[in-house]
C-alpha cells in the first residue's frame, strides 16, 4: 500500500501530514517543537523513517532534531546522556562553526553588507537540510550566513565544506532581504561527486569533487540590482530544481526571471515566456515528465503576493516559455499570501502530487499534477517549507 | 545545590519540569553554573551562550535575588543566596512575544 508523508515547517512548529496513496483523507500531527521556527525538515531517500529538522529561535539559536521513526519521536543527536571517555556528557549537534584559515587562524573571508562594506560571517540558522542519496547518517546543511556544512554521524557533529566560501568570491556575496542564506542543495543522482547549491544573493555554484571545490555557474543571469548586471556572482537566485533522470538540466527561479540550463549550469537562458510576472520563489519539476515544471508567480518587488489577488500555479509542459495558469480549487480573489522558496514539493505517485504551502498557513495539494487543487490544511502558522515522502 | 530556572522552551528541550538543581564545584559563578548546566544537559549547548565565544545570546538575560546580573562578568561570584540554594538563578527571555 503506497502512501505519502508531507513534512511542513512553519514559523511556530512542524506538522506532519500523512495519507494513503489516494491522498484524500489526511492525518495531521503537530505542532512538533511548538513555538520554534522550523525552517526545514527532510527525510533520507534510503531510510524514509530517518528525518532531520532544523529548529531555530531568535532567543535560543539553532537546534538540529532527528527522528528515526518517521517523525513519531525526535531526539537532538548527541544531545543525550552519552559520555566521552573522560566521563563528560557529549553533545555537539547544534554546533555550526565556520572554518578559519589554516594558515592564519583568521576567518576565511568577509562578505558584503547591504551598503557594500565588508562584514564578518556570523552564523544565524540552518535554512535547508539535504540528506545524502546513499547514507542516512550523512546530510548537508545550508546555513545563514551562507555556508555549507555536512554531517556523517547522523547529525551529532557538523563540519563546514570551506571550499565554497574560500574559493574567492565570498567578498562579493551579499544578503538578500531574508538574509544571506544558502537555501538550495541539489545532489546529482547520476554523479555522486556533483552537487549544486544556491545562495541569496550570490548565485548558483557547482562542485564536481564532492564539495571540496566550487565554481560559480551564473553565466546568462542578468540582475539590475548589482553594479555589473552580468557579474559572475551577486545574483539573487531563489531556487533551483532538477529532474533525477536528467540532472544536467537545471531550472531556476531568480529574484526576477525564470531560467533554464542544459549544461549543468555552465550557461543559462531565460524561459519566463508568458508568465504574468517572472518574480517568485519556488520552482519544481514533475516527477515523471522532466520537461514539465511549476512556478508560483509573485507580484513583487516587495509586493510579495500573487498578482491581482489570484493564487495561481503556472505549469509549463515545454520546459519553460509556454506557461498555463492552474486555478481550479485555488482562491481567485482577495488572496495576498506568499509561497516561500522551500515550500513546494512533488511526490512520485502516478499521477504525481504537487504540494505547496503559503504564508497564510494553507498547504495545498494537487493529486493530478496540477489540474485541480484542494487544501489539506488551511490554518497553520506561516509555512516556511514543504517536503513530501512517497512511501511504498 | 544550585537552583536554576530555565525558560519554558529550554525546559522542553532538556526534558525537565520545574527548576533544575545542579552541583557546582568551587566558586559559584555564572560561568560555573552554565558549565554545569551544559554538562548535564548537552542539548542546551549553544542555546544560552555561543558555542565558540561563550557570549550570552543577545535576547537572554540573567536575574537572581531581584537583581539583574546580565552584565556582571561571567566569573563574578553569584549572590550568596544563590550559592546556598536559597534563591534560584533565572535565565530569562529578554523580550516577550515573538
Amino acid at each position: 500500500m503506497s502512501g505519502v508523508r508531507v513534512l511542513v515547517g512553519t514559523r511556530k512548529g512542524a506538522f506532519i501530514l500523512t495519507s494513503d496513496g489516494k491522498r484524500e483523507r489526511w492525518n495531521v500531527s503537530g505542532p512538533h517543537f511548538a513555538g520554534w521556527e522550523i525552517y526545514h525538515l527532510k527525510g533520507s531517500p534510503v531510510d524514509p523513517n530517518r528525518l532531520y529538522a532544523s529548529q531555530t529561535s531568535g532567543w535560543f539559536g539553532q537546534i538540529i532534531q532527528r527522528s528515526c521513526d518517521g517523525g513519531k519521536t525526535w531526539e537532538t543527536p548527541g544531545g543525550g546522556m552519552t559520555k566521552t571517555p573522560e566521563g563528560m556528557p557529549a553533545g555537539e549537534s547544534n554546533k555550526f562553526v565556520y572554518d578559519t584559515s589554516p594558515d592564519t587562524g583568521k576567518p576565511l573571508t568577509t562578505h558584503q553588507w547591504y551598503d557594500g562594506t565588508q562584514h564578518p560571517w556570523e552564523f544565524k540558522r540552518v535554512w535547508h537540510l539535504e540528506p545524502s542519496l546513499t547514507d542516512p547518517d550523512t546530510a548537508y546543511a545550508g546555513v545563514e550566513d551562507a555556508g555549507l556544512f555536512r554531517t556523517s554521524d547522523g547529525g551529532k557533529t557538523w563540519q563546514e565544506l570551506p571550499g565554497l566560501r574560500g574559493h574567492g568570491t565570498g567578498p562579493k556575496w551579499q544578503p538578500g532581504a531574508g538574509g544571506m542564506c544558502l537555501h538550495t542543495i541539489l545532489l546529482d543522482p547520476a554523479n555522486p561527486k556533483r552537487m549544486y547549491i544556491a545562495i541569496s544573493a550570490a548565485g548558483a555554484f557547482r562542485s564536481d569533487d564532492g564539495g571540496k571545490t566550487w565554481k560559480p555557474i551564473n553565466r546568462g543571469l542578468h540582475s539590475q540590482y548589482i553594479p555589473d548586471p552580468d557579474a559572475e556572482v551577486g545574483h539573487c537566485v531563489h531556487r533551483i530544481a532538477l529532474h533525477r533522470s536528467r540532472p544536467n538540466v537545471l531550472f531556476m527561479q531568480k529574484h526576477w526571471d525564470v531560467m533554464r540550463s542544459d549544461d549543468g549550469g555552465d550557461s543559462w537562458r531565460e524561459v519566463s515566456g508568458n508568465l504574468p510576472t517572472d518574480f517568485g520563489f519556488v520552482i519544481d519539476v514533475h516527477a515523471h515528465e522532466p520537461e514539465t515544471i511549476y512556478v508560483v508567480p509573485i507580484k513583487s518587488d516587495s509586493e510579495h503576493y500573487p498578482p491581482e489577488g489570484k493564487l495561481r500555479v503556472y505549469r509549463s509542459r515545454t520546459g519553460g516559455n509556454e506557461w498555463e495558469g492552474l486555478t481550479k480549487g485555488l482562491p481567485q480573489r482577495d488572496c495576498y499570501v506568499n509561497v516561500l522558496r522551500d515550500a513546494m514539493a512533488i511526490d512520485s505517485l502516478d499521477k504525481c502530487g504537487v504540494y505547496f504551502g503559503t504564508t497564510g498557513g494553507q498547504v495545498y495539494l494537487s493529486p493530478d499534477a496540477g489540474d485541480s487543487w484542494t487544501p489539506i490544511v488551511r490554518d497553520l502558522p506561516a509555512v516556511l517549507s514543504v517536503e513530501v515522502q512517497t512511501l511504498r | 545545590m544550585i537552583r536554576v530556572v530555565l525558560p519554558p522552551h529550554l525546559r522542553t528541550l532538556a526534558h525537565v519540569k520545574g527548576e533544575v538543581q545542579l552541583e557546582v564545584a568551587g566558586q559559584v559563578t555564572r560561568a560555573a553554573v552554565l558549565d554545569a548546566l551544559e554538562a548535564r544537559y548537552p542539548m542546551l549547548r549553544g542555546t544560552i551562550r555561543d558555542h565558540g565565544t561563550e557570549q550570552r545570546r543577545p535576547f537572554l538575560r540573567f536575574f537572581a535575588c531581584e537583581r539583574d546580573l546580565t552584565h556582571e562578568p561571567p566569573n563574578a561570584p553569584l549572590p550568596d543566596a544563590v550559592a546556598a540554594g536559597a534563591e534560584p538563578f533565572l535565565v530569562i527571555g529578554a523580550i516577550a512575544g515573538g
